[in-house]
């Protein structure tokens, strides 16, 4: 079962800046125990375009397709046995980041 | 009641939880589940009274069920693969050992509390799916419409489903979390029960704190060894102990005002009899053990005037350490003020203002405080905020009558 694990900042109050070396860490723990399968962060909002080209012709803007306080900072993608496992990891991925995260299955 | 009616209704009350669990674990799926026991019980109804009841109901409605479930999957060829995959994720697995026994009401129980559903949800379905509480039932329990609640149970059910929330026993690190998920859902039903709220609503509702009982028993009887849920239990049955002599003419009796000896004294007997197991075990009480322990000292004292207020005060104390919310301190200057008088409490009570303005039990503690210290003026003043926010019509009526007695 694969879950896609968002990491969310908040622009108010930012998560610490120092995580990398303890998120390598984790990552690395993940794919010893089998549960990694994709894992990145993302550059900042606005470096997003959103694409639109259900009409005539293709509309670009400038900017993420929602603006928010919360933002999506990062994601992994888990294969892990069930939620109970995902929100398990979820809370050490919490701590690691410093930052909330959100977890949602893949349908 | 006819015999076979009887029959019925034990059987539901005996046999639902464990039919609906058994289903689950077959089919891997609540929706199955749920309906294949609704549809073996109506059968039940339409078929003991002219074929008798059979020897073994349990075995009877398993059977039955099992077929209606059968019966529904063939119906619904197309929709096999979908079951496949749901029945490979229940079956995830033996159970991590916990200590606890493996029985599927237990990991229902579970499922239907797991902390990644919201605790409305968490409620509606437990009562349906461990309690066999109808929808319109539980819907009328908690004053909201039988769609929405429906609307609630649908969404709690494909949230288990899609998320994947394991059908199985917590391991034994999650266990002491999961354990009081499920104790949060039976205290809340127990207090609807006990204090409920609305303008239509009896002021107790006695099928609500019978249900919270009997599903506290059952977990109880299955976790045998867990003190919060023995405290839990504890405190439900000096609580519904007391109810015969709670409520007089749709008013509200306070404690001090109880006629103790229309208090149940078998509940009296058991509740304590509990409180005195976990004490003896020496293990450090939670919450709801020491709740219980307050509860068995309120019960010990025949007169109110032989209440042993220091050694509720102690409990407030070693209560404040696990749980250090304003309402576990507001309780606590109750017992203050018997033993150091209504204005040393009262000074603690107004130190929660910020974080109780909205809540009518510190108006009712206020009110009480201020009529002790002879206050009138303010005493009304609290006493009016205090019925503007209760929402149960016999406490209201109780606290009318103090208020217009205030002269």
């Amino acid at each position: 079962m694969q879950y896609l694990v968002s990491v969310i900042d908040d622009k108010s109050s930012p998560g610490r800046t120092d995580r990398q070396p303890a998120i390598s860490e984790f990552n690395d723990r993940l794919i010893a125990e089998g549960y990694w399968v994709f894992a990145g962060g993302l550059a900042d909002t606005g470096s997003a375009t959103v694409v639109d080209n259900r009409g005539e012709q293709v509309v670009l803007t400038d900017g993420p397709f929602v603006e928010s306080k919360e933002y999506l900072a990062g994601v992994w993608v888990w294969d892990v046995p069930d939620l109970d496992v995902a929100l398990r990891l979820a809370g050490e991925a919490s701590k690691v980041c410093d930052r909330k995260i959100e977890v949602r299955p893949f349908r | 009641m006819s015999d076979v009616e009887a029959a019925v209704t034990r059987a539901h009350r005996d046999e639902w939880a464990r039919l609906v669990a058994a289903l689950t674990r077959r089919f891997g799926d609540l929706d199955i589940a749920e309906e294949a026991a609704a549809e073996a019980f109506a059968t039940a109804v339409e078929r003991w009274p002219g074929d008798g009841v059979p020897p073994n109901p349990g075995a009877w409605l398993t059977t039955t069920a099992q077929r209606k479930a059968i019966d529904r999957i063939r119906r619904e060829n197309k929709r096999d693969d979908k079951h496949e995959e749901a029945r490979v994720g229940y079956d995830a697995g033996p159970p991590e050992p916990s200590g606890a026994i493996d029985d599927d009401r237990l990991r229902l129980t579970f499922t239907c509390c797991h902390p990644a559903l919201a605790v409305p949800a968490r409620v509606a379905l437990t009562l349906r799916m461990v309690g066999g509480l109808t929808v319109p039932e539980i819907a009328r329990a908690f004053l909201v419409k039988e769609t929405a609640l429906e609307q609630r149970i649908t969404r709690a059910k494909a949230k288990i489903k899609a998320a994947r929330i394991p059908y199985r026993m917590p391991s034994a690190e999650d266990l002491p979390a999961r354990v009081s998920a499920v104790l949060v859902v039976l205290y809340l039903v127990f207090n609807e029960g006990y204090l409920a709220t609305g303008p239509g609503a009896d002021p107790v509702r006695r099928d609500l704190t019978a249900e919270a009982i009997r599903l506290t028993r059952l977990i109880h009887g299955l976790l045998p060894g867990d003190g919060e849920v023995t405290g839990l239990l504890a405190l439900m049955l000096l609580i519904e102990a007391r109810r015969p002599a709670r409520v007089s003419a749709g008013e509200l009796v306070a404690l001090d005002e109880q006629d103790r000896g229309a208090w149940d004294a078998e509940l009296v007997a058991e509740g304590h009899r509990l409180v005195r197991e976990r004490l003896a075990t020496g293990v450090a009480p939670g919450r709801y053990q020491i709740l219980a322990a307050i509860n068995a000292v309120h019960t010990s004292a025949r007169d109110v005037r032989d209440t042993d207020w220091s050694q509720i005060l102690a409990l407030y104390d070693q209560l404040v350490r696990v749980d250090p919310s304003p309402i576990v301190v507001l309780n606590r200057a109750v017992a203050v003020a018997e033993l150091d008088g209504p204005e040393v409490a009262l000074a603690a009570v107004d130190r929660l203002e910020e974080q109780l303005d909205g809540y009518h039990a510190y108006h009712v503690t206020r009110a009480d405080l201020l009529r002790r210290l002879g206050r009138g003026e303010q005493a009304r003043a609290a006493y009016d905020k205090a019925i503007e926010l209760a929402g149960n019509t016999a406490e209201t009526a109780y606290l009318k009558r103090r208020r217009d007695q205030l002269g």
